[in-house]
């Protein structure tokens, strides 16, 4: 499994995680490396515990047992706060904005976590540069810019989407973590969701959970296989996609 | 969890800086400070005494809505134990008052300190739960404030405790005057609006807004709402005790029955009633609140079989309260015409 990452640190790495709700074993001896600048996608059958996964890694659910390693520092006590000012960022499956807010200062606020002075009780926020400028260059990235005076409710579903990926890189994330980006969005909104994906590539390490497997095989640098909580494959998408037991167990459902 | 149209305080960071734009979003607190400001004037025409009381009463209990407001419209912190600011406030000055200490230059300071602590304290407890257990656990501390004041025998227990007279201001008995306790009052009132809208606009307030929206989402941006919501709670509960100050003074008494959970109840509902989160709302609502009493229980001693209905009314057809009533009414005007 280790086949990639040479002498270097892994940006971010799982050393035998556990969890189980109740008597259900989510997260089942999971081991894995995500080398710096990689793109790793992790996929699965429905219930298989990638969400709880991600949830592990950024803080969101304790884990049981095991460590998780960001740049070779053990961050597996941390709050899920302290991780993201670490550098660990996330996307959740179901859109997770301020919908009162507007798209501006839904990225702001990202902004303004990452710079502080946030007990600050005066001067209008809404007016301050220092955070809508860098706020406005990121939207303009995943193309929202036109949209940023609008508040976050109203945005349609795969604008929200945009928008949660552009709150995630105003934290200025080393390491993204994006739980199906594409779920829930039409075919014209997934283009646009994976071309910002392929523009995130490379500048940030990223795991990403996606069902839609043509995204995944057309961007993953190397893909593991979560079933039941166990990792039954992991490497490169060519060697995956081979992989029997992948084929039984996952992608032979729907193969050729 | 359903998408919110748009809360007033994400609507107002969008209108522009211009002078247009701040009449239009300020005209309503305006007029009400300008209103209060002229009153004492009109009262000269009539029962001046009364009058003056009776809108003085108002003030200081907006004062209190005002600050439920910051945490309970900004921050969705339904605070069931409010009123114990408002004892505690009062307590500074009625039991400073009997060992002598009548001047208001130690007695607010002695006042906000212990309000800001009673908050700290509870409010450190009370904020690591959430929703129903966290107004059960606030109405739990309000409730033994409550308690511990009727056990100061010393100082009226059960009964209170009658203050000799008013606080001096720097040895002087100004506020023994009416009209200058009135003024006193309201450029209290304006002086903490000004302050409160100042820090809901802040990147404090900020904060503390999205957390009311979606706190998951405020810690996966790297914040930890719990210390910001304690900020909040105590900020709130030393402006709340400086209502409790002025309502010593305005009653020329202090008792139990400040801390008691139905106050607390009642600042509540003048909050929901004059709308939440918008500030001037909670002034309206502890206007509409009180004078509806003075004026329901002239006709009547079951006036609460009138105003208990009036309440569902509001809270059923008047979405936003008072003051979103207001803005539909105004809008269909302007739709009209
Ligand atoms: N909080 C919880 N309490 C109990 N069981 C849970 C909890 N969260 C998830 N589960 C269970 O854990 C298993 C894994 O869920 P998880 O959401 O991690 O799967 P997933 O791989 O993300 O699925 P999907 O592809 O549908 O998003 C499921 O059987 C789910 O029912
Ligand atoms: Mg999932």
């Amino acid at each position: 499994m280790a086949e990639m990452s040479g002498s270097e640190t892994p940006a971010l790495a799982l050393v035998d995680l556990n969890k189980a709700y109740g008597a259900l074993k989510v997260t089942d001896h999971v081991s894995l490396d995500v080398a710096t600048g990689e793109l790793h996608a992790i996929i699965g059958p429905n219930g298989a515990g990638k969400t709880t996964l991600i949830h592990q890694m950024s803080g969101l659910a304790r884990s049981d047992s095991g460590h998780i390693l960001l740049d070779g520092q053990d961050i597996t006590g941390l709050s899920m706060a302290t991780r993201v000012r670490k550098g660990l960022a996330r996307s959740f499956q179901i859109t997770s904005i301020i919908p009162g807010f507007t798209g501006l200062e839904n990225v702001a606020l990202a902004v303004q976590a990452r710079l502080g002075s946030s007990f600050r009780l005066f001067g209008a926020v809404s007016r301050e540069e220092r955070l809508n400028a860098p706020a406005r260059d990121i939207l303009e990235t995943v193309g929202l810019l036109g949209r940023a005076d609008l508040p976050a409710g109203l945005l349609s579903h795969g604008e929200k989407r945009q928008l949660e990926l552009a709150i995630a890189m105003a934290t200025e994330p080393r390491v993204l973590l994006l739980d199906e980006p594409l779920a829930g969005t039409g075919p014209e909104e997934s283009a646009a969701v994976i071309a910002l994906l392929r523009k995130l590539k490379g500048r940030y390490t990223i795991v990403l959970i996606e069902h839609d497997m043509d995204a995944v095989f057309a961007l993953a640098d190397r893909v593991s296989v979560l079933v039941y909580g166990r990792i039954i494959a992991s490497g490169a998408p060519d060697a995956v996609r081979q992989d029997p037991a992948v084929r039984e167990a996952y992608l032979g459902e729907e193969g050729p | 969890m359903t998408p919110l149209p748009q809360s007033p305080a994400a609507v107002e960071t969008r209108l522009p800086a211009t002078r247009a734009g701040f009449m239009r979003r300020e005209w309503l607190p305006i007029m009400l400070f300008v209103l209060l400001a002229l009153l004492p004037f009109a009262a000269m025409l009539g029962p001046e005494k009364y009058t003056l009381s009776l809108v003085t009463r108002v003030m200081i209990f907006a004062l209190a809505a005002i600050s439920l407001d910051l945490i309970l419209g900004y921050g969705a912190l339904v605070s069931f134990g409010h009123a114990a600011f408002l004892g505690i406030g009062g307590y500074a000055v009625g039991i400073l008052a009997a060992h002598g200490v009548q001047d208001a230059a130690l007695q607010v300071p002695v006042a906000l300190l212990a309000s800001g602590l009673f908050a700290l304290l509870t409010g450190a407890i009370s904020l690591r739960t959430k929703g129903v257990y966290f107004i059960m656990i606030t109405l739990a501390f309000g409730q033994m404030a409550f308690f511990f004041a009727v056990s100061l025998s010393a100082y009226g227990g059960d009964d209170g405790l009658t203050l000799a007279s008013r606080s001096k201001l720097f040895g002087l008995a100004w506020l023994e005057n009416d009209r200058f306790f009135y003024a006193l009052v309201l450029a209290l009132l304006i002086g903490c609006y000004a302050l409160t809208r100042a820090i809901v606009a802040s990147r404090f307030g900020r904060v503390i807004r999205g957390a009311k929206e979606n706190p998951v989402r405020m810690e996966a941006v790297g914040f930890s709402p719990f210390r910001y919501q304690l900020a909040a709670y105590v900020i709130a509960g030393m402006i709340c005790g400086l209502a409790g100050v002025l309502l010593a003074n305005q009653a020329e008494f202090v008792a139990p029955a400040y801390m008691a959970w139905q106050r607390s109840g009642e600042l509540i509902v003048m909050v929901i009633l004059g709308g939440l989160g918008s500030l001037h709302g909670a002034i309206i609502g502890a206007a509409a609140f009180l004078l509806l009493e003075e004026i329901l229980s002239g006709y009547t001693e079951h006036w609460k079989l009138i105003f208990g209905p009036f309440l569902v009314l509001v809270v059923l057809f008047a979405r936003g309260g008072l003051l979103g009533l207001l803005a539909r009414v105004r809008g269909k005007d302007r739709a009209d015409g």
